[in-house]
């Protein structure tokens, strides 16, 4: 079973994210980017299928700039066994991004799509729904259990009611939540052993996808501060002032 | 523009957790817009009626009893399609974000997540969303037609009841729905407490809570003296604490009650994005320069265990 897993390059999730002098991007420089942690997590879940026998090939890809090779380096370096980067300089919502992954799962028929419920950067959380709709496959988003048997998935699913558990056919595609799994920490020999693995490189237009953009980014601003209140020394002067100033008690 | 929201239900009844919508409908285009209902045999349709929609139509059918975005997503896109909406609207949740992202799917259509505000200008959509774990907020514009969207609950609050009839109407379900995707089960439930991103206050937990039994002691104890809800860091859940429908924060729920009480939760970025709209925020925390104290109206600096005792104590007297 082969399983296709998306990894996005994104800023790492402990840097500090300020808008930029002209208030239309992020500022970038110096900015260490890394893998999604949502990616790394569906990468790792992959990745663990393969080592106890239930697939047999990993394939990581990304769409996005040369520098996006670093971050499917970080995929062969944990266990993937190749990777595609479909490059693209080009100004991508999430439809263009779920319309050329469609492409490469009709390329590499994978039996299952494994992908982070939602990149770390825009928040959107629809890429990997979307991409199931587009392909007419079922979708579990927000996996945090996954087991397969008999050609079925079963995952349990984290929703604000509590943990739900569904069973869907393979082929589908399925959203990582934070508590599927933690990923490995990448070793040395990994790292040499990923230089020699194929990493392929594609455009959108080999893929024969072509991409309309309709929404766009325009500004990017501080959201208002809050202030810091006051230090009440005791649980009674807290209590008082919760009733007499908030008045919230 | 012509709005249809997608009501939120576990395919039995109707949550309140629609209401965020259905303000931001009022707001946006008041005379205009409808309420799909989907499920079989729907309960609490009476949550819908009352806010001036034009219709609320509701979906029944056998195999829509369970919410799987497979099956309900077909439904909306639907009737979407015949009632030539321009905006398909939901409040954001965990049901919404699965079931209107494949909508936007099957309907190749740009969607907007978890917005904060929204107006028209020549001809375009614009939009404020938070971004990068609510760190900043993001202005998007958007052409064509129909959006979908999921608003952020609490920026659009409550409706406002009118006197306008909304008709209760049945409406068919498209054939054909794909039935792949199964249901097997639902673990949880808030345990009679208010559900967490509804209530009025609630309290909050991190790790240093060390055990289920400790937590539900100290944190329960203060959120049931408050008539609140629980909430939990993920630090607090990732060590079995609590459990993982509790947590506030980036990838958990977004809050913003009245009051919000955070004991022994350091204040990181991931979960400050779930609850820094809160009204009014209490810290207690041992560490002065814990970077909760930087949102918080009140602060205490103090040991949980210390404190909590009473602080439950007086509140409970001063309710009574
Ligand atoms: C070349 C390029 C240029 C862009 N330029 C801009 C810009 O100028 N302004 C702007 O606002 N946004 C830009 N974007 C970002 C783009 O708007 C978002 O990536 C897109 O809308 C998806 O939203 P999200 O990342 O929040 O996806 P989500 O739906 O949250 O992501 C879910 C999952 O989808 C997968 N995924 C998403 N994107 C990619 C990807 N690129 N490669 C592989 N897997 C992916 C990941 O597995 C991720 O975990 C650009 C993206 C690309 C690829
Ligand atoms: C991608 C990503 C997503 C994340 N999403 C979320 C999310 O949605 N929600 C979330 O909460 N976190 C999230 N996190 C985790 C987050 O970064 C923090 O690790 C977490 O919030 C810390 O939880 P905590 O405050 O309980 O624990 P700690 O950071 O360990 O803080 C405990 C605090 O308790 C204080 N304390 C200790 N003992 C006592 C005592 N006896 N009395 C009073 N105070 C005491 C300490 O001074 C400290 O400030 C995410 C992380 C990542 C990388």
């Amino acid at each position: 079973m082969k399983i296709l897993v998306s990894v996005k390059r994104v800023p790492d999730p402990y840097a500090k994210i300020t808008p930029s002098a002209t208030g239309a991007d992020i500022n970038r420089d110096g900015l260490q980017m890394a893998v999604n942690p949502f990616d790394e997590i569906a990468l790792e879940e992959a990745i663990r299928l393969k080592e106890a026998g239930k697939a047999s090939e990993v394939v990581a890809v990304s769409i996005g700039g040369a520098e996006s090779q670093e971050q499917l380096r970080t995929a062969l370096a944990m266990g993937a066994d190749r990777a595609i980067l479909v490059q693209t300089d080009a100004l991508l919502d999430a439809p263009s991004v779920a319309k050329i992954l469609a492409a490469v799962y009709q390329r590499e028929q994978p039996q299952l799509v494994l992908m982070g419920k939602q990149a770390i950067d825009m928040d959107e959380n629809q890429v990997g729904q979307m991409l199931a709709a587009q392909l007419h496959l079922p979708q579990a988003t927000f996996a945090s259990k996954i087991t397969l048997e008999n050609g079925s998935a079963i995952v349990e699913r984290e929703t604000d009611n509590g943990i739900e558990t569904i069973k869907t056919p393979l082929p589908a595609v399925i959203t990582a939540d934070l508590r599927l799994n933690e990923p490995r920490y990448v070793a040395l020999t990994g790292i040499v052993r990923a230089r020699s693995k194929p990493l392929e490189t594609l455009t959108p237009a080999d893929l024969g996808v072509q991409v309309q953009t309709r929404m766009r980014l325009v500004k990017v601003e501080a959201p208002p501060a809050r202030k810091a209140g006051k230090r009440v020394s005791d649980v009674h002067e807290l209590v008082r002032l919760l009733r007499e100033e908030a008045r919230v008690i | 523009m012509k709005i249809l929201i997608v009501a939120e239900t576990d395919g039995g009844r109707v949550s309140e957790k629609t209401l965020p919508a259905i303000a931001f409908a009022q707001q946006q285009s008041p005379n205009n817009f409808a309420i799909l209902a989907i499920g079989e045999n729907l309960q609490c349709i009476e949550t819908l009626t009352g806010y001036g929609a034009q219709a609320v139509l509701t979906v029944s059918h056998p195999a829509l009893t369970k919410p799987l975005a497979e099956r309900y997503a077909p439904v909306i896109a639907h009737h979407a399609h015949q009632l030539g909406a321009d905006a398909i609207v939901a409040t954001t949740t965990t049901f919404s974000r699965d079931v209107l992202a494949r909508t936007a799917g099957l309907l190749d259509a740009p969607m907007l997540s978890d917005i904060i505000a929204l107006e028209s200008a020549n001809g375009k959509l614009v939009a404020k969303r938070p971004i990068y774990s609510a760190n900043l907020i993001g202005t998007f514009e958007v052409e064509g037609s129909p959006v979908v969207m999921t608003v952020r609950g609490p920026a659009w609050g409550k409706p406002t009841p009118t006197s306008a009839e909304s008709p209760v109407q049945s409406a068919e379900a498209p054939p054909d729905i794909p039935q792949r995707a199964e249901w097997l089960g639902l673990q949880g439930g808030s345990g009679g407490r208010p559900d967490l991103t509804q209530a009025r206050v609630v309290v909050s937990g991190g790790r240093p809570l060390k055990d289920p039994e400790t937590f539900e002691k100290y944190i329960g104890g203060l959120a049931d003296a408050l008539g609140g809800a629980v909430g939990a860091t993920r630090a607090a859940v990732d060590s079995g604490i609590a459990p993982n429908e509790l947590q506030v924060g980036q990838t958990g729920k977004t809050v913003a009650p009245e009051l919000y009480i955070a004991v022994a939760v350091s204040g990181s970025v991931q979960h400050l994005a779930g609850m820094k709209d809160s009204k009014v925020i209490v810290a207690i925390n041992t560490d002065p320069e814990a970077p909760i104290f930087q949102v918080a109206d009140y602060g205490l600096v103090a040991d949980l265990y210390q404190v909590l005792p009473e602080l439950t104590e007086l509140v409970k007297n001063s309710r009574a």
